[in-house]
């Protein structure tokens, strides 16, 4: 695992956690849909796409959502738009 | 369930509204199923297409009326083949998948009644209405079967049939899977959920998974349907049969199940017409989920009686997928929910000008009133006004509106349809019972009629009154017969929400009368909420308010007082809080959740729920004189954890962090 990778993880873990702090990312199916996973629902997922802007400087526009379905998604995205 | 009886005859608009549809052959009845699908197979509709799906992965899937005739047919045949008798109860939990609209259709036909759950609820609000509802059949997905049911599935013990539809591993997927295959997997994925549930404190309460993979309750819906005919013929069915139940919330107790009949898909039908202004060729979407009332009764229903196109789109809210889904799929009405539209008009401008919306014709709103800017924002952006209705789980269908070709006051509600007589008034009886007759009907208009006070003058604030004998009408409160009765003075229904009516006849909707909260159009029962958080071993005390948002409406906010002995910290806080969202899901769940040393409570004990949401909101906190011990219960002993779970507060600026869920809608 990269360095930015790591980053990105424990950034996704702590965004996670005061929205869903039942959810263990270990146990979630990385090619399923996130959402479902996490039982996210709009209310925690802008939430906490806020909380991943606010620590890794990341914006993350709405015409990308579309392209972030499952937690690996959202890792290669975001390692992606760090190396940017 | 036991057959219901009519309240009251129709008058003579609902009577030609009835003349619209057909009936079952030979003077049979009314089937709400025989109306929605089976009545357009004899002309031009047979071969037009009643639902598109939009998958989450892969190819829209169509299905013509007669397709959908032949597959309900065999839904049908099924469920008699497993012996569910008539009056039976099939539950639907499930997304918006081609299986739930076969399998609403399916059961309709063999007189089952169906309960539609929505998919984001956790197990115990699954629990508590599967067991309200008297649950013989469940259709759902391996997934949610795995997460959300099989740990209470022992505390269901009337649940005799569970039918995996889609996939499996995924909720949306319409694959075919074996009936050991199904079951194994769901049975292997419990094993393998085990541990995650286990870290959870106050989860041991719950009760624990039954049955092992081999489970006998527990069939492959696509392999049992492929085995099945496709003729079917529906049986002779009183028009006051009960057909749906749909579950809402008020604030004590259980979750209200409000049971509706056959003869509402008369109702269904004309308001259609009226309220969305729907015609044979259009190509409808109502973004509601078949979960809540607004997406059975315009989702499935009302489309398919009126002989159009539905779009289903599987997927959630996203803005550009939304206007893409506008574009690509030519919608003529789209039918959305306030939520929808304010997170459309957060996302921008220039976003729907990248996308040609020139098919839309009519654009329509539901779930809580709409903020005359979207109006605006409608005619500007979409070049089109929203028109925005009202009605709620208990009427069925919508009651008021602002509708095609009539002036729309933005804000209001509009006014009564056709066939709806609504006014403004003042209970003048506190809790007094009112005479019925002794057939277990509904309410007399006697002298019982004096216990609400009718408003004539325009302006005034009241409660918003209903007067009865519209066929759409809910027929009982499952189970709560006397909770049924109390919604009802003379030939009035109360809806429980406080308007003003304008000198035009305009409705405007100011609040509710209790302290149920409507979170992006849901109803949330405070009370449900609250009984979860007292399951964890650290909470002694809970109350839960609606928190004001400019986008969903009201956010689900508790308050908790916790057992001696415990530590009100950080990891506690969260701790709570997973433990809610488990048991309740995250539409239920509370957003934020703040630890206070102690509730307000009245000297009976009764806690002050409203008194939290004044000090929320600020405001000024009223009488405290019947208030248990002394100004320091007020003046917040208040340890209060700064709220993690809360976004960034600013009521002066529209929220970036708080956006909601699209499913809205009553």
């Amino acid at each position: 695992m990269s360095e930015t990778e790591a980053k990105v993880r424990k950034a996704i873990r702590d965004a996670l956690r005061p929205i869903a702090p039942e959810v263990d990312l270990e146990q979630v199916d990385p090619t399923a849909d996130f959402r479902e996973e996490a039982d996210l629902d709009s209310v925690d997922v802008m939430d906490f796409l806020t909380r991943l802007h606010q620590s890794l400087g990341v914006d993350i526009p709405e015409s990308d959502y579309g392209r972030i379905t499952t937690l690996d998604d959202l890792v290669d995205y975001l390692v992606a738009r760090l190396g940017d | 369930m036991d057959r219901v009886t009519d309240p009251l005859g129709t008058d003579a608009f609902w009577a030609a509204a009835r003349a619209q549809l057909s009936g079952l052959p030979d003077g049979r009845g009314l089937n709400m199923a025989h109306e929605a699908v089976d009545r357009h197979l004899a002309g031009p509709t047979a071969d037009r297409i009643a639902f598109r799906f939009l998958p989450k992965k892969g190819e829209p899937l169509e299905m013509t009326y007669r397709e959908l005739a032949h597959e309900t047919n065999r839904f049908a045949r099924l469920l008699e083949r497993l012996e569910v008798t008539p009056g039976s109860t099939v539950f639907l939990l499930l997304g918006r998948i081609p299986h739930l609209y076969v399998a609403v259709i399916g059961a309709l036909k063999a007189r089952c009644v169906v309960c539609p759950l929505f998919s984001a609820f956790g197990p115990e609000p699954i629990r508590s209405r599967m067991a309200a509802g008297d649950a013989r059949v469940l259709v759902t997905t391996p997934s949610l079967y795995r997460r959300r049911v099989a740990g209470i599935r022992e505390s269901l013990p009337g649940l005799r049939h569970i039918l995996l539809a889609g996939g499996a591993g995924e909720a949306g997927e319409a694959a075919e899977v074996g009936p050991a295959g199904a079951a194994a997997e769901a049975g292997a994925a419990r094993q393998a959920d085990a541990p995650r549930q286990a870290d959870a404190p106050g989860h041991a309460a719950a009760p624990r998974q039954a049955g092992a993979a081999g489970d006998p309750s527990l069939h492959s819906l696509a392999r049992l349907l492929a085995a099945e005919k496709a003729h079917y013929r529906i049986p002779d069915t009183d028009p006051q049969d009960p057909a749906l139940l749909h579950f809402t919330s008020g604030t004590t107790g259980v979750p209200k199940g409000a049971l509706h009949v056959h003869e509402a898909v008369v109702a269904h039908h004309v308001t259609g017409r009226s309220a969305l202004d729907l015609r044979p060729d259009d190509r409808f979407w109502c973004t509601a989920d078949p979960g809540w009332v607004t997406g059975m009764s315009y989702g499935i229903i009302s489309p398919l009686t009126n002989g159009v196109t539905s779009i289903v789109d599987e997927r959630e809210f996203d803005a550009q997928g939304w206007y893409r889904t506008l574009q690509d799929e030519r919608v003529t009405v789209w039918y959305t929910a306030p939520t929808a539209i304010r997170m459309l008009m957060k996302a921008g401008r220039e976003l729907p000008r990248r996308f040609d919306l020139s098919s839309l014709r009519f654009i329509a709103s539901v779930g809580e009133p709409l903020n005359p800017e979207a109006v605006t924002w409608g005619r500007e952006v979409l070049g089109l006004p929203i028109h925005d209705n009202w009605w709620q789980t208990e009427t069925g269908g919508i009651m008021i509106a602002n509708t095609a070709g009539q002036e729309i006051r933005p804000g209001s509600m509009g006014r009564p349809l056709p066939g709806v007589e609504a006014a403004v008034g003042r209970r003048s009886d506190g809790e007094a019972a009112v005479e019925r007759p002794t057939n277990g009907g509904a309410p007399l208009e006697t002298r019982s009629d004096g216990q609400v006070e009718v408003i004539k003058e325009p302006d005034v604030e009241g409660e918003l009154l209903l007067r009865t004998g519209w066929p759409s009408l809910f027929r009982t409160y499952v189970g709560q017969e006397e909770r049924y009765r109390g919604c009802f003075r003379g030939n009035w229904y109360l809806t429980g929400d406080l308007v003003r009516r304008d000198a035009d006849g305009y409705f405007w909707f100011v609040g509710r009368a209790d302290d149920v909260i409507k979170s992006a159009g849901h109803l949330i029962g405070p009370f449900e909420v609250e009984s979860a958080l007292m399951e964890h071993p650290a909470v002694a005390e809970a109350a839960v308010i609606g928190k004001p948002d400019p986008v969903v409406g009201e956010l689900v906010k508790a308050f908790v007082a916790l057992h001696p002995g415990y530590t009100p910290d950080e990891e506690l806080r969260l701790d709570i809080v997973g433990h809610a969202r488990k048991r309740l899901g995250s539409v239920a769940a509370p957003k934020e959740l703040t630890i206070l040393d102690d509730l307000p409570k009245t000297k009976s004990g009764k806690t002050l729920r409203r008194l939290l949401k004044a000090r929320e909101l600020g405001l000024p906190e009223g009488d405290v004189s019947t208030l248990e011990g002394s100004a320091s219960t007020l003046e917040g002993s208040a340890s209060t954890l700064e709220d993690a779970a809360s976004p960034p507060e600013d009521d002066a600026s529209p929220p970036e962090g708080q956006v909601s869920t699209s499913e809205g809608t009553p």
